[in-house]
């Protein structure tokens, strides 16, 4: 239909969000009821136009009784629970639906509202032995610490690098409205915090917390019908682990070493959207502490093992660097809701391609973004988006 | 454990008492010979389904390791409250394998671990049931410097 895209190609015409944090008075459905609300008013359609749905959270209930605060219309509503790539999952799951023909107008949202402190998963729920809970060693946060100390060991990154990553994102947290985090924190107010896990401590971690986000898409041929920014998904991509791969949740590690679901899913997006790590001007990658997104800027494939420092410390990474990371705050300044956390990143990218960022809006109109989840047991979702 | 009972252990499939002591036991794939802990049925390797039972050893190196600082919520079961929780090591245990076992360590003290350390099984009493009997796992301390130079 034109010549800037594929006809196979999804678009983003609506984006909405419920800001991130703590709110007491609403349930976590009724936050990714305002968001589908935020997103339907930006791309200009009603509820009732939509041909389906996909969603979901992990404490918060079931997407699809989110048409009771919407509207009872009869679409197919399609609960999504893939742990953090639930809203990966639901975006890939409705770029499916568009391209097969299954609607023209689709929603992918996610929602959370989980309760204060680290997460107490079941062992039985992930084929784990019991005592692996009772023992103490069923631990998001210490799978984390024990990813990052041999990283840091083999790649020769000090302490220091953890602390300027949580320094950025809270600098960048107070920059954006929807954060829950917004006061920049001194470096030693961070390096000095609470060990949880060591080396990572209370302000390198993100906490699980409340949210909402939604995106209306619709194909890339239609999309100037509802928007004149409309933002092309160029890839959108969802890997698990391989045998071998360094995983939360792993009693045991296989002796011969396999690459991350991070580096499966980067590679296959690049390749998908015909683009390479150099030509993307801002992204997101998954930061649930700031050693996982030093070790995802390698895996994501936009430096090598043991640069990261050296790009820290230059500033690369900031608003104005050339590689710009997390410049809404990431998990670290909004919190992580389950649900919401993996669409949070593609809302902020989209607001970065239309140059509505605000305060922290990236110079140069960036022309195209990346966006990064990983979590447990070892899942990965990549999306390339391009303005 | 100074008396001859034997242990409660929470793990008993984990672990095998033998004449050298107690090991670490797990699955070796019969059709591919790859090796996992903890004992599972199926190779997540080849697929195969027929996996028979084999020692992992009791010794090892220190692959990576954390300290534990705050007390977990349930199922969580080594509790004693907010105010008496005392840090305690997580690491990664390195066989002779190569394969890498996560357990608790005997150590809490940052200065006191460094990845590539020699480390040895122990039986760790991890908590006391309310009829104030030990509950056992598996954990791995770092070897006496004069065992450094084993067999």
């Amino acid at each position: 239909m034109t010549q800037a895209t594929n006809n196979k190609d999804v678009a983003i015409i609506g984006i909405g969000i419920h800001p991130f944090g703590r709110t007491d008075q609403l349930s976590g459905l009724e936050q990714g009821a305002y968001a589908t609300r935020e997103a339907l008013r930006d791309a200009g359609v009603k509820w009732s136009d939509i041909g389906v749905a996909f969603g979901g959270s992990h404490d918060a209930g079931n997407a699809d009784s989110m048409t009771n605060l919407l509207g009872l219309t009869g679409l197919p509503f399609i609960n999504v629970n893939n742990g953090c790539a639930t809203g990966g999952s639901s975006m890939m799951s409705a770029v499916s639906a568009i391209r097969s023909g299954m609607a023209d107008l689709a929603v992918a949202v996610g929602f959370d509202k989980h309760q204060r402190g680290a997460f107490n998963p079941e062992p039985a729920d992930y084929g784990l032995p019991d005592w692996y809970g009772a023992t103490g060693l069923m631990i998001t946060t210490q799978f984390f610490a024990l990813k990052a100390q041999r990283y840091l060991y083999e790649h020769g990154i000090s302490e220091a690098a953890l602390v300027k990553v949580s320094q950025r994102a809270f600098r960048n947290g107070a920059l954006n409205p929807n954060a829950w985090r917004r006061q920049p924190m001194s470096y030693e107010e961070i390096a000095q915090s609470m060990p949880v896990d060591l080396p990572l401590r209370k302000y390198m971690l993100c906490s699980p917390a409340e949210g909402g986000v939604a995106l209306v898409l619709c194909s890339a041929a239609k999309a100037r019908q509802y928007t004149t920014t409309p933002v092309i998904l160029k890839a959108a991509v969802v890997r698990t682990r391989l045998y071998g791969s360094f995983e939360v949740f792993s009693p045991g590690i296989a002796a011969q070493a396999a690459p991350a679901p991070t580096v499966m899913a980067a590679h296959a997006a690049f390749e998908e959207a015909g683009v390479g790590p150099q030509d993307i001007n801002v992204l997101q990658l998954q930061d649930t502490d700031s050693a996982t997104e030093i070790i995802h800027m390698a895996e994501n494939g936009f430096c090598a093992d043991g640069e990261q420092e050296r790009l820290l410390n230059d500033g690369d990474t900031e608003i104005g660097g050339c590689l710009p990371i997390n410049t809404d705050g990431g998990c670290l300044a909004n919190g992580e809701p389950i649900g919401a956390s993996g669409l949070r990143q593609v809302y902020e990218i989209c607001l970065q391609l239309r140059g509505q960022a605000g305060a922290r809006q990236v110079p140069g109109q960036p022309k195209l973004g990346y966006t990064h989840v990983y979590g447990a047991p070892g899942v990965s979702a990549v999306t390339i988006l391009q303005s | 454990m100074t008396n001859d009972s034997m242990p409660d252990l929470v793990c008993p499939d984990a672990l095998r008492q033998t004449a050298r002591g107690w090991i670490l036991m797990g699955s070796r794939c019969t059709a591919c010979g790859e090796m996992f802990f903890p004992v599972q049925r199926s190779c997540t390797r080849c697929c195969g389904t027929v996996l028979e039972s084999c020692e992992l050893g009791d010794r090892g190196t220190l692959w990576s390791w954390t300290i534990q600082g705050f007390q977990p919520k349930p199922p969580y079961d080594g509790g004693t409250g907010e105010a008496a929780f005392q840090p305690y090591g997580v690491g990664y245990i390195q066989m002779p394998s190569q394969l890498k076992v996560e357990s608790r360590l005997t150590i809490n003290d940052p200065t006191q671990l460094k990845i590539g350390m020699p480390m040895q099984l122990v039986l760790d009493p991890y908590r006391r049931t309310a009829d104030g009997r030990e509950r056992v796992t598996f954990a791995f301390m770092p070897q006496a410097t004069d065992a450094g130079a084993q067999s």
